[in-house]
């Protein structure tokens, strides 16, 4: 995580610093939600609901987006790629696994020719 | 990775595919050349599993691999990761020659995950199909490959150390 510039890292940790932020982006963690359903969600006014919000989309950890009168909100892109990150690593460790098993079913196949197919029932 | 010459003998390397089918279930993919018959032979002969379940880019060394697999039948594995071992076991619940094996997880602290693997067999090709399903989003998302919130999860522990107070921006 070096990648992330000293802004957006102090702008997270800022963003980060409040329990109620945090308990936001735990919150959409699970399910995109709208700013009056976190509102409630945490007994707190929407205009303070607002204010926590803009803040984690300054930071980068939240995007919303205003469809008719409801803005829902959502993690922002940097959960995304730390999601893709995630999955990209637990695919990267079964194609190894793969490729390892594709030699030894490869010396199966090999020793089954050899063995003029005695296996076969 | 590639260093391994013999594996240009099949150049069409196939294609590992992993999706996130729910908050709870992790499905891979991957079609292998040979039967069906074989390819459940390297999953259910522990002399054969063990050559292939641990990358060997993975710096990990599998101490001991044991496998009773039939319904009931338990399997373990040791591994050793630097100075520390780790241990993964479980019980075999669905044993089906040729088709189908499904075990349960059980080192996990949060309930127990559930493993179904498919085999498919179309023309000498074998499409096996991995099927993970967790206890729980948490325990998906801290799974044994690595935690997915690890960013935040390190501010958090920053936070934690320096107290908010130490915040002057």
């Amino acid at each position: 995580m070096v990648q992330y510039s000293q802004v957006r890292f102090d702008a997270s940790f800022g963003a980060l610093s409040d329990a109620t932020r945090r308990g936001v982006l735990e919150q959409l963690g699970r399910a995109d939600a709208s700013i009056t359903a976190l509102a409630e969600r945490f007994h707190m006014t929407l205009t303070g609901m607002k204010k926590h919000v803009g803040v984690l989309e300054q930071a980068g950890l939240v995007s919303t987006e205003k469809v008719g009168r409801v803005r829902t909100c959502k993690l922002g892109l940097r959960g995304l790629e730390e999601e893709a990150a995630w999955i990209e690593r637990y695919r990267q460790l079964w194609a190894a696994r793969f490729d390892e098993l594709d030699i030894v079913v490869e010396e199966l196949k090999r020793k089954e020719k050899a063995n003029g197919r005695k296996k076969r029932k | 990775m590639d260093v391994r010459r013999e594996s240009e003998a099949t150049p069409t390397k196939n294609r590992t595919g992993v999706e996130r089918k729910s908050e709870r279930e992790l499905v891979v993919t991957r079609t292998v050349n040979a039967p069906a018959r074989l390819v459940f032979e390297a999953w259910t002969k522990a002399e054969l599993f063990r050559r292939w379940w641990v990358p060997k880019s993975y710096g990990l060394t599998l101490l001991s691999c044991e496998m009773d697999v039939r319904v009931g039948g338990q399997y373990r594995l040791v591994f050793r990761h630097e100075d520390s071992t780790m241990e993964f076991f479980g019980t075999y619940l669905e044993v089906t020659p040729h088709s189908r094996l499904v075990w349960t997880n059980e080192e996990g602290d949060n309930g127990k995950t559930v493993t179904t693997v498919t085999f498919d067999e179309n023309a000498g090709k074998t499409l096996l199909v991995v099927h993970d399903r967790y206890p729980s989003k948490e325990a998906l998302d801290s799974g044994s490959t690595g935690a997915m919130p690890e960013a935040l999860d390190q501010l958090d522990e920053l936070l934690a150390s320096l107290g908010p107070s130490s915040i002057t921006k």
